[in-house]
């Protein structure tokens, strides 16, 4: 009967799951300077963590995450730029439900294919979206995007200054949380559970009589809304938004995090998205043309000696320890 | 003739210009314990696809307790009450026996979609799910994953899984084939522990196992239904000894 306790255990809350949200609190008062960078950060992380609902749980393997996480940023820009509407919560739900659409539309479409072919046409959605917004130059700024956005108190209480990023740093820790509690419910319910159910064998859950389309396509949905809220964040945190939110290298980029930090683990995109920006933010202070030579090696070590990543190297050494214990 | 179980009308299927099904017309009645068997590439495994809605027919139908069910998709069958074992292991390889069999019983039990309830408070699950590992006697293994089990306990496990979906029609597609003999009983047990009236369709090649387990037998050879009877009949008949049976048991 013990693993019957250990399944009713799971979902509950371990004192280490306090770590990460008392660092990000301790970065706000222990480096005042860095910020501006630890928000990029949160804002990987949760990107990272959307992207872990669809391709660590559910094992939805796709290259175009980042079409939501351009879809919020974008409607977030726009809708400051020709609407005046700058008000960052309300702007940030905006974000998430257009992601949120395009991700159930295309979800609906798209999650009727698998492996290589789901790979390619979730490469071609973003790209559309891409190039929609190189296009459509009128709305989006084009090429060059929309430069100088500015953004009013959040829900009319709290001072959003782009210039000491200290208010933005704090609600950018809010959001996290706040989606990080949502996505951390879904894995432990019985949706989620029904999730690494369709990622572990798509056949034996059709035959256990699973809606297996729908939860992947609610799945897809939700994922895109938490991509669209984490894309939403990057336009108001750096006040601007332009075509390099929409580009492969950022859809690549994430699923490196999730590679780094150990996919289908929750706490995954946490360390991945820090070691990644870490490795970035320090190799290209020291050597600005080839940083993205020591990011590769890295990589290649990662996939050849921790495929769990490195949250998987710790699980591997705990269980050693546990072993030798007995 | 009182409606069976699970009928099939003409059913057909063929592979280009393979015809692995032909013309099969058979009946599961209420409660039967009944036996598929046939040599290999017969289309057995293709007949229990039909029945699941794994592959569609060429042409015919398939009946559940009357009603036509040929057009209805795998999953939606599966809540009418059809279930299978495959005849390779298909189970959740990384997660835990406890996972794999909780995982069916939830979506037998109308909440594999419930998004907010932790799957570890859904007490009835997780208790459902537990009997039938006892049941199988796979207690001790219930914490560990598929991966770490060798492949006669994997198979205890995928019965447990068609049992957690709380059939009408259990369709056990070479259940034994690979779990040691010693351990046959466990999953012998396990169906004659079921309510009396589920109809059990066993595909199998151990024919010390079929003969008893099986109330009725039908022969399957190239894709037709070749012979069907009681397991005495089977045994007598000189036509299936030849094609079949000979070297089963006079060998």
């Amino acid at each position: 009967m013990i693993a019957a306790t250990q399944l009713a255990r799971r979902h509950r809350f371990r004192w280490w799951e306090l770590l990460p949200w008392a660092a990000g609190i301790a970065v706000f008062f222990v480096f005042p300077n860095y910020l501006s960078f630890a928000t990029q950060v949160l804002i990987t992380i949760l990107f990272a963590l959307s992207l872990d609902l669809v391709l660590g749980y559910a094992g939805i393997v796709t290259l175009g995450h980042a079409a939501f996480f351009g879809a919020g940023a974008y409607t977030v820009g726009m809708l400051a730029m020709h609407w005046g509407w700058n008000e960052p919560f309300s702007g940030l739900l905006a974000g998430a439900l257009v992601a949120a659409v395009i991700g159930f539309f295309s979800g609906v479409v798209l999650l009727r294919t698998h492996g290589l072919t789901l790979l390619m046409l979730t490469l071609c959605t973003m790209t559309l979206l891409e190039q929609a917004a190189n296009m459509g130059a009128a709305w989006t700024g084009g090429f060059d995007g929309m430069p100088g956005l500015s953004f009013t108190k959040i829900l009319g209480l709290f001072g959003f200054d782009s210039l000491y990023f200290r208010s933005q740093y704090l609600y950018a820790l809010a959001m996290l949380f706040l989606c990080f509690a949502i996505v951390r419910v879904l894995v432990y319910s019985s949706f989620g559970q029904s999730l690494t159910g369709v990622r572990e064998n798509l056949l034996r859950m059709h035959a256990v009589g699973a809606p297996v389309r729908m939860r992947q396509v609610i799945a897809y949905t939700v994922s895109a809304a938490l991509a669209g809220v984490a894309g939403a964040l990057f336009t108001q945190a750096n006040g601007y938004v332009n075509l390099a939110v929409l580009g492969l290298e950022r859809s690549a980029g994430v699923m490196i995090v999730l590679i780094l930090g150990g996919y289908g683990r929750l706490y995954g995109a946490f360390v991945g998205a820090i070691v990644y920006m870490v490795l970035e933010h320090t190799l290209a202070k020291a050597y600005p043309t080839a940083w993205q030579l020591g990011l590769g090696l890295t990589l290649i070590v990662v996939a050849l000696f921790a495929r769990n990543g490195v949250i998987g190297i710790a699980d591997s050494l705990r269980r050693r320890v546990k072993a030798d214990a007995r | 003739m009182s409606v069976a179980m699970l009928e099939t009308r003409g059913l057909c299927k063929s592979f280009g210009a393979l015809d692995v099904a032909r013309d099969i017309d058979f009946r599961l009645e209420r409660g039967a314990r009944h036996a598929l068997i046939g040599p290999n590439g017969a289309g057995k495994t293709t007949f229990v696809n039909l029945l699941t809605g794994l592959l569609p027919p060429s042409r015919g139908n398939v009946l559940l307790e009357g009603e036509d069910v040929t057009t209805l998709a795998q999953a939606k069958r599966v809540k009418r009450g059809i279930a299978r074992t495959f005849q390779i292991n298909q189970l959740f390889r990384g997660l835990t026996v406890q996972e794999n069999v909780c995982i069916a019983v939830s979506e037998r039990l109308g909440v594999g979609g419930s998004m907010l309830r932790p799957a570890g408070k859904r007490g009835d699950v997780i208790e459902m799910a537990s009997r039938l590992i006892e049941m199988l006697k796979l207690g001790p293994d219930a914490g560990r994953r598929i991966v770490e089990l060798p492949y006669g306990r994997q198979r205890l496990v995928e019965i447990a899984i068609a049992l957690g979906l709380n059939p009408r029609v259990l369709l056990l597609d070479e259940p034994a084939a690979g779990i040691p003999s010693a351990e046959t009983h466990i999953l012998l047990d396990a169906v004659a522990t079921l309510p009396k009236d589920i109809a059990v369709l066993i595909i199998e090649h151990d024919m010390d196992l079929v003969f008893r387990f099986a109330e009725r037998i039908s022969v399957l050879v190239s894709g037709a239904i070749f012979a069907e009877g009681t397991p005495a009949e089977i045994a007598a008949n000189r036509e299936v000894r030849s094609v079949y049976l000979g070297s089963a048991l006079d060998g």
